[in-house]
């Protein structure tokens, strides 16, 4: 059998359905190529060697009784550190939660187990999912397979990596700012934020509660679909999941596919063309554009004068509930303790241990939030910057009326290199300037590779109506089937 | 505190108050108000939990119906507005017991607003005015092993039970009530016992105090006449209707000797003693946290639909005041003798065992005699005396039927209270019965006349009077069980003597 690290999810499941190779076979491929490559990418947190095996036991058995298999039968996926996953190691990336076996799976990773997808491991990330790059891991940052000295995105930093890395045909993240895209972007990989309140948020451990989406990545647009498809529906005990079934993204990428957009109706957002992407980010954006116009899509400029309020608003909203969602860890009932000897009192254990558990960005995000909710500035912080996501959501809505998507670079620059920005924590924030819009309208978004700017990949954004993620899923696959994908220099 | 405190009647002749009260009332429901554990009393420490009511890493509330349904039903019966559109907030703060660090609650958007209940004092009814009536979660118990007092200063360990956790909260919130002079602390015990009759007649909690199913913070300032209101003090740890009263009255007798002596009184939370009767000062609220409350972005805004609202509404009961007023005129009471019955928490005990089958007077007789007597030396509420009222009924039964005399059935009663079984069952086996075979009894009295026979001879020579020894006779040798008038008319008969 050739390399099945290189293979799509769509292939090697029909591969293992027609008997061609096993779930096991598949499984010990990556699992191999990870011990060959994951000591330079450091895409794993934990890999799940015996889990993943006994996993991809069961599909063959299963197989070989006759009973039916799920179209991702087999076939691997690697889960970022944020989904808590029954007695696997749940850490978020950050020391707070070192060594912390979760006693339950979060609604997603029930759904993939079910789906007979194979879990590898947990996947590196930002602490809390706070950050642009990766860098912000409390176990060590991940490089960009592109370019190990360059970072991979972030905060799904580690799921994007493995897929470029051929460690993992799937990655699970999650978006609260451009979490899933931007990896995606950086990486030249596919990463689709679902709309919010499409997939279960129960086992997430939360960021920003009104803002986490967890979704799919994968390399291509119809595998992303498949994982979509997988993990998406309503869940009961998620109370802001939609009642609604899920959009038909896996027929909608199979006809985007078919290379042909004649009346769709796309709208370049006016404010993202700009001065904010530099120029060889524009270049290869203008050359998709073009792609697209030659499938048959109609383009327009749309604006969307709210979009320049987005990065200060959701700087506001996501700290807010941050400073609130992470009081949880005080050293009482899971996860690091500090201090505990026996001559400080609770509140000194709580603090220390807090001291010491978080890293400085997400200390800088308690901070910021627990001040922006503080009674007499409410108002003035966290209550305005609801009102500015309203108005986004009106942009939105009203662009909506003219196309029927809207796109975008999905990031103002390339991988930038490991070390540049953590300085300057504004300069990070840039990084998902072009994403957050989406996350505060509560929109899906997907982000696909378009082309190389000085060897490096670029990231077109389609961006859709709530509740329409299959329209993105069409647009994305009609573009890739014109401009292909992109593969890493070899490691 | 060494000063001496003015007397009541001096204070209330020169301060008003102004009193509120925040009562939480544990729902019923048979699930927690954000996961599926169970909520009832009890239970090995820490095993009724989840991840959701633990606070696990990425677990996630949702709404319990039964406790919005619960909810919305006390505050139509507190004839509140149901609000079109509510939300749950997050009030932050750490503690121990709170499992995520924030509570669950409801801030500015609360389900139940600006509704009022009517409480009788003395005979006069005082509207008491509601401000709001909201959703929250429980905390968990905290357990402070090692030190002298039980708090957590001093303690070596202290351990935390999350049983508790997530248990479905209601919050009942007074407007300020003025006005109330002298009268506030009985205003204020008879606000929260009214309340405790609605909730109960709702059956949407079993609001016992003693068991923290109902608890009460009292407000309390003090002003002079025609001043503005005072500041106020919160008294927590009022854990009986008597304490209400109490934590009242001995808070209106601090601050008046605090403002005497030419002092402020400080905005704080105050701990009420059971023992002493006395408050002390817990947290200052001038230097407590900011609770940053915010919508709780994990839930979803609820909406009531209003047909649902208006069906809660047409299926409320009727309210325990409007229930009472009718009792009374069917059980033919006068205003002071049903406050009796209301005071000693007896209404729904006597209007069961008139259902059972006794009459009012006898069912009352019970309830408000023997059974409160016992309640009050064991201290218990008089539901839990150990009595039903069908056993009532039952024992007043066999007393119509002549089996049982008056000391007999208290003796019988007793023996229910101890749980020896139903009357008839310890009638029988203890051999209580009246005895009422006239053989035995003939045998009885001849043998109480063969034994005095100079008594008997004073009876035959027409000293009727004298009978009265005999009977006290028979009685004896027949344990108290025969009736007293059928005996003497026996003794007569068989002495040959007209009554």
């Amino acid at each position: 059998m050739s390399d099945l690290t290189r293979k799509t999810a769509a292939e090697i499941a029909a591969l293992v359905a027609g008997g061609e190779t096993s779930a096991v076979e598949v499984t010990q491929a990556h699992l191999d190529r990870i011990a060959a490559v994951d000591d330079q990418v450091h895409a794993f947190l934990h890999v799940d060697t015996e889990g993943a095996l006994a996993a991809a036991r069961a599909v063959d058995e299963r197989r070989a009784a006759g009973e039916p298999l799920g179209p991702l039968a087999g076939v691997p996926v690697a889960v970022k550190d944020v989904l808590a996953t029954k007695g696997v190691p749940t850490t978020v990336g950050s020391k707070i939660l070192e060594g912390w076996r979760p006693p339950y799976d979060a609604t997603i990773v029930e759904r993939l187990r079910a789906a007979g997808t194979v879990m590898l491991g947990k996947t590196n990330m930002d602490e809390f999912a706070m950050g642009s790059s990766t860098e912000y891991s409390a176990y060590g940052a991940t490089r960009n397979p592109w370019d190990l000295s360059r970072i991979p995105g972030g905060s799904g930093g580690g799921s994007s990596a493995a897929l470029a890395a051929y460690e993992a045909p799937l990655a699970i993240g999650s978006d609260t700012g451009g979490s899933i895209r931007q990896p995606g972007a950086v990486t030249g990989t596919v990463g689709a934020k679902p709309t919010y309140g499409g997939t279960s948020r129960y086992g997430l451990v939360a960021f920003s509660s009104s803002l986490d989406t967890p979704g799919p990545c994968a390399r291509t647009v119809l595998d992303a679909a498949l994982l979509h498809e997988a993990i998406a529906g309503h869940d009961p005990r998620d109370s802001t999941s939609i009642p609604q079934p899920v959009p038909n993204v896996v027929a909608a990428a199979k006809l985007g596919a078919t290379g042909d957009l004649t009346g769709v109706k796309l709208g370049i957002v006016t404010e993202f063309v700009g001065e904010g992407a530099e120029p060889g980010v524009m270049a290869v954006f203008r050359e998709a554009v073009d792609a697209l116009t030659k499938l048959g899509a109609e383009i327009v400029e749309v604006s969307c004068p709210n979009f320049t309020y987005a990065l200060p608003a959701y700087y506001l909203i996501a700290p807010s509930e941050c400073s609130s969602n992470l009081a949880r860890f005080d050293g009482v009932r899971f996860g690091l303790r500090v201090g505990d000897d026996g001559s400080r009192s609770l509140e000194e254990v709580m603090s220390l241990t807090r001291e010491a558990g978080f890293g400085p960005e997400v200390k800088r995000r308690i901070m910021l939030g627990t001040y922006a909710l503080s009674s007499g500035y409410y108002d003035a912080y966290y209550g305005q910057a609801q009102k500015v996501r309203t108005l986004i959501t009106r942009d939105f809505t009203a662009a909506f009326e003219q196309v029927d998507a809207l796109i975008s670079p999905t990031t103002p620059f390339v991988a930038f290199p490991i070390g540049e920005r953590t300085a300057d924590p504004y300069q990070m924030y840039l990084a998902d300037l072009f994403t957050i819009p989406t996350n505060l309208y509560g929109g899906p978004g997907i982000s696909v590779p378009c082309g190389l700017s000085d060897g490096l990949p670029v990231g077109l954004q389609v961006m859709a109506p709530t509740m329409a993620d299959d329209r993105m899923y069409r647009v994305a696959a009609a573009l890739e089937s014109a401009v292909g994908t992109f593969t890493p220099p070899a490691l | 505190m060494t000063t001496t405190l003015p007397s009541y009647d001096d204070v209330v002749a020169r301060y008003e108050p102004v009193i509120g009260l925040e009562t939480h009332v544990e729902l019923g429901t048979r699930t927690k108000m954000f996961c599926g554990c169970r909520t009832d009393f009890g239970g090995e420490p820490n095993t009724r939990v989840c991840p959701v009511c633990l606070g696990l890493p990425g677990s996630l509330p949702v709404v319990n119906k039964a406790a919005v349904e619960a909810t919305i039903r006390i505050g139509l019966a507190l004839n509140c507005s149901i609000a079109d559109w509510c939300r749950f907030a997050r009030k932050n703060y750490f503690y121990p017991d709170m499992p995520k660090n924030f509570q669950i609650s409801q801030y500015d958007e609360p389900i139940c607003v600006d509704g009022y209940l009517d409480v009788e004092v003395n005979g006069e009814t005082v509207r008491i005015g509601i401000e709001r009536v909201h959703m929250e979660e429980d905390t968990g118990k905290t357990l402070h092993v090692g030190g002298a007092t039980g708090r957590i200063h001093g303690a070596t360990e202290s351990l935390v039970d999350y049983n508790r956790a997530g248990i479905p909260l209601v919050e009942i919130v007074t407007k300020p009530i003025p006005g109330t002079g002298s009268l506030a602390p009985d205003i204020a015990r008879a606000y929260v016992n009214e309340l405790r009759e609605v909730i109960r007649s709702l059956g949407v909690s079993d609001v016992r105090m003693e068991e923290g199913s109902l608890r009460c913070d009292v407000n309390t300032s003090l002003n002079l006449p025609g001043q503005e209101w005072g500041t106020r003090t919160e008294t927590k740890n009022v854990n009986s209707l008597r304490s209400v009263e109490r934590a009242v009255r001995s808070e209106m007798l601090r601050q008046a000797s605090v403002l005497d002596a030419g002092g402020r009184i400080t905005q704080e939370t105050r701990h009420f003693h059971e023992d002493t009767g006395d408050t002390t000062p817990g947290r200052s609220k001038e230097t407590a946290t900011d609770y940053r409350y915010f919508p709780e972005p994990d839930l979803v805004p609820i909406a009531p639909d209003r047909a649902w609202v208006a069906e809660l509404k047409a299926a409320l009961p009727e309210l325990p005041r409007v229930h009472r007023r009718r009792l009374q005129e069917q059980w033919g009471l006068s205003d002071l003798d049903m406050q009796s019955v209301l005071n000693a928490g007896a209404v729904e005990l006597i209007e069961q065992t008139v259902a059972a089958g006794a009459t009012p007077a006898a069912a009352r007789k019970w309830w408000l005699g023997e059974l409160s007597r016992r309640a009050n030396e064991t201290g218990v509420e008089l539901v839990d005396v150990g009595a039903t009222p069908e056993q009532v009924a039952e024992l007043q039964g066999l007393v119509d039927a002549g089996k049982l005399n008056d000391k007999l059935a208290r003796t019988v009663l007793e023996g229910v209270v101890a749980g020896e079984g139903s009357p008839t069952e310890i009638m029988t086996s203890r051999n209580l019965e009246v005895v009422s075979d006239t053989g035995a009894l003939t045998a009885a009295v001849d043998e109480a006349i063969a034994a005095n026979p100079e008594i008997a001879d004073k009876i035959r020579s027409g000293k009727v009077a004298a009978a009265g020894a005999l009977v006290g006779a028979v009685m004896k040798t027949t344990r108290g069980q025969a009736d007293a008038k059928t005996v003497r008319e026996l003794i007569l008969a068989r002495l040959n003597v007209e009554a």
